[in-house]
């Protein structure tokens, strides 16, 4: 499908312009979701984006499905309600930095450790863009911020490793310049039956990359291009990922989803004719 | 059950089974006394009855789950008491604002913070009208014995579905734990309202525009009508706008579409006001000491009477303006240090005297304690 007839079916045109700046990497990171989804083939109807607070959090918006932009850090908490309540949904949850690992952290490595059949993408800008360029979790050590004003000294996350040390079992890193690697990955991502979490590394001229010279969108976009490598390269030389960025399908292995479990209960108490009133 | 169909049951209990019996599908909560039993028969129950129970991390996210499932079409519920209260006010608000009906427990004990974790308390009375940032519509029912948990859970969930929006269900630690006799004989008698739902196709579907009542039908996610929803001020499309003027709009509407239809949700009990000449004003576990002084005071040939909101908000002020008018007292009692009596000062209007009987140390108001309060004016 070409870019205008992706455009008409998933987004909700009369909604755009976005909001994002000039060069933000968000546009992309959000039509990589569009995209995976496509390629799915997934009813448009049976699918929830859900996001928290932030500029990541205004994508759902903008796009055609059942979209639900919720509170700071909670996307994860109301979207549990949402697949638990009705497993047959699609729920894909679209968050910040900031959003799912400082105010949302604990949502997310419970999350998580549920293995709810939930796919997580976090839009990684490295900074508090909606309040104008605070740090956040991610920003690197030493970088600059508008409450970093002498040099960041929070070491940052590394939010893949977080959330599949916390039980997520599809984990995955991508960037706003590798959209194709971004999309697979999401594909993949939804798929899985289970907790799967994608990092979009996005970028943000305005804020991040203005205070810490990083250049304009071109050249932070360049930066992700030549410092990136995936990660099965750097598995068989291991002295090719030194100081560089890691992408690629990191982690693999389904488990038992939470929900399904939790049928296994329910099923046990089927045709049993419980009523209510039965203290 | 015995034979006459009463059976021993607790208010936490109560509580769940009159959640269940209105249509409660889907539970989160987290550990909290004095509340958990709630969310422990929650969990036996309702994979019994094909619902959904789930133990979150905390109280922020306990309440987020129950808007979700909600959203998905499930009549929710979570419990907790003081500081999960306090935790759960942010996705009131956004309950509120995107009209989410929902039902959250709170069943009282010490505060502030972690305060007297096992002791009874009314302190959060005003946190049930307030609690959130912002204006806001507020329901909250407050029950006195472990029938009236029952029946009015289910009068909650009514509401929460009526209305389109989150019902407190503001309890004590006295009820909560208290046992007592209940029937579940009229269980199918019981009114059960579900939320309207659009008759609309789906493209005509324009998610927050109401209909004459200040009410939108409400789609659930999953239906093929596509919607957003935010807790940002939105228009009727429920896309964020930043007019003035459709924000002042929506603001109105959702506190006028409950505080306009007050009379259909006004619960109380008068107790012996017929003729009364002085009032005392208790709800909840209260209220039983309050009625029991009532009594007492009555075969001393006083003229005293009891006036119980059930409807704790929004505030029954015709009511109590009336008895203002009838009495030429009223005592606040309450487990707090005065509360609900603030809004019984307004809406007396100076009429006649209103005072304050209090206690914050934990233990249940008793009627000695209301009657010696008394004591000075009343030849006993």
């Amino acid at each position: 499908m070409n870019c205008s007839e992706i455009t008409k079916k998933y987004y909700r045109v009369n909604r755009l312009p976005h909001i994002w700046c000039p060069g933000c990497g968000h546009g992309t990171l959000t039509n990589t979701v569009v995209r995976a989804i496509d390629r799915l083939g997934l009813n448009k109807d049976e699918v929830v984006i859900v996001s928290g607070i932030g500029c990541s959090s205004r994508a759902p918006g903008y796009l055609d499905f059942n979209t639900l932009h919720t509170t700071h850090g909670r996307a994860l908490a109301f979207a549990t309600g949402i697949k638990l309540a009705n497993p047959k949904l699609h729920v894909i949850v679209i968050m910040g930095d900031g959003d799912s690992s400082a105010i949302g952290g604990n949502h997310l490595i419970h999350a998580a450790r549920r293995n709810i059949d939930i796919t997580t993408i976090v839009f990684n800008n490295n900074i508090y863009g909606m309040t104008g360029g605070q740090f956040s979790p991610t920003t690197p050590y030493g970088d600059l911020a508008t409450t970093a004003a002498y040099g960041n000294i929070d070491k940052p996350f590394d939010l893949c490793s977080l959330a599949q040390g916390a039980g997520a079992t599809y984990v995955g890193r991508a960037t706003a310049y590798h959209a194709v690697l971004m999309q697979r990955l999401i594909e993949k991502g939804i798929q899985n039956k289970g907790f799967s979490f994608i990092e979009g590394l996005s970028l943000c001229p305005t804020y991040y990359g203005r205070k810490n010279k990083k250049g304009n969108a071109f050249k932070m976009h360049t930066f992700l291009k030549e410092n990136c490598i995936d990660k099965k390269i750097v598995d068989k030389d291991p002295e090719k990922g030194k100081n560089k960025i890691i992408i690629g399908e990191f982690y693999n292995n389904p488990q038992p989803e939470y929900i399904e479990s939790y049928q296994v209960i329910t099923d046990m108490f089927q045709g049993r004719g419980e009523k209510n009133g039965e203290v | 059950m015995n034979d006459k169909g009463y059976k021993l049951v607790q208010g936490n209990e109560a509580c769940v089974e009159g959640a269940l019996a209105a249509g409660m599908r889907f539970f989160a909560g987290y550990p909290i006394t004095p509340s958990t039993e709630i969310a422990e028969l929650s969990s036996q129950r309702l994979p019994k009855l094909g619902g959904k129970f789930i133990q979150m991390e905390d109280e922020l996210a306990s309440m987020a789950a129950i808007i979700g499932a909600s959203l998905a079409g499930m009549k929710s519920m979570t419990a907790t008491s003081g500081p999960g209260f306090s935790l759960m006010q942010e996705n009131i608000g956004y309950a509120a604002i995107a009209e989410i009906p929902c039902v959250i427990v709170n069943v009282q004990r010490g505060g502030p913070s972690t305060g007297q974790p096992t002791s009874p308390a009314q302190g959060d009375v005003m946190q049930a009208r307030w609690g959130t940032h912002g204006d806001h519509p507020a329901i909250a029912l407050t029950p006195n014995s472990v029938q009236e948990t029952f029946e009015y859970t289910v009068k909650a969930f009514n509401l929460a579905e009526k209305y389109r929006t989150p019902v407190i269900f503001l309890m004590d630690e006295i009820v909560g734990h208290m046992r007592e006799k209940m029937t579940y004989k009229n269980i199918s008698d019981l009114e059960v309202i579900n939320r309207k739902k659009p008759s609309c196709k789906p493209e005509e579907y324009v998610a927050y525009r109401p209909d004459e009542d200040m009410i939108p039908p409400m789609a659930s996610f999953g239906e093929g009508y596509r919607y957003h929803v935010t807790g940002l001020t939105h228009d009727e499309t429920g896309f964020p706008t930043n007019s003035n003027e459709i924000s002042e709009r929506l603001i109105k509407r959702i506190v006028d579409k409950v505080e306009k239809n007050i009379d259909d949700f006004s619960y109380f009990e008068e107790y012996k006001m017929e003729d009364a000449e002085m009032a005392i004003i208790a709800y909840g576990g209260v209220s039983r000491s309050a009625k029991s002084a009532v009594d007492q005071l009555r075969k001393q040939n006083i003229k005293a009477g009891m006036f119980r909101p059930i409807t704790i908000w929004p505030f029954l002020e015709k009511q109590v303006h009336k008895v203002s008018f009838q009495v030429k007292e009223i005592y606040v009692a309450e487990m707090n240090l005065g509360q609900y009596s603030l809004e019984v000062e307004r809406a007396a209007c100076k009429n006649c005297k209103v005072s304050k009987i209090n206690k914050v140390n934990g233990e249940l108001i008793t009627p000695e304690e209301i009657i010696e309060a008394l004591g000075g004016r009343y030849e006993l």
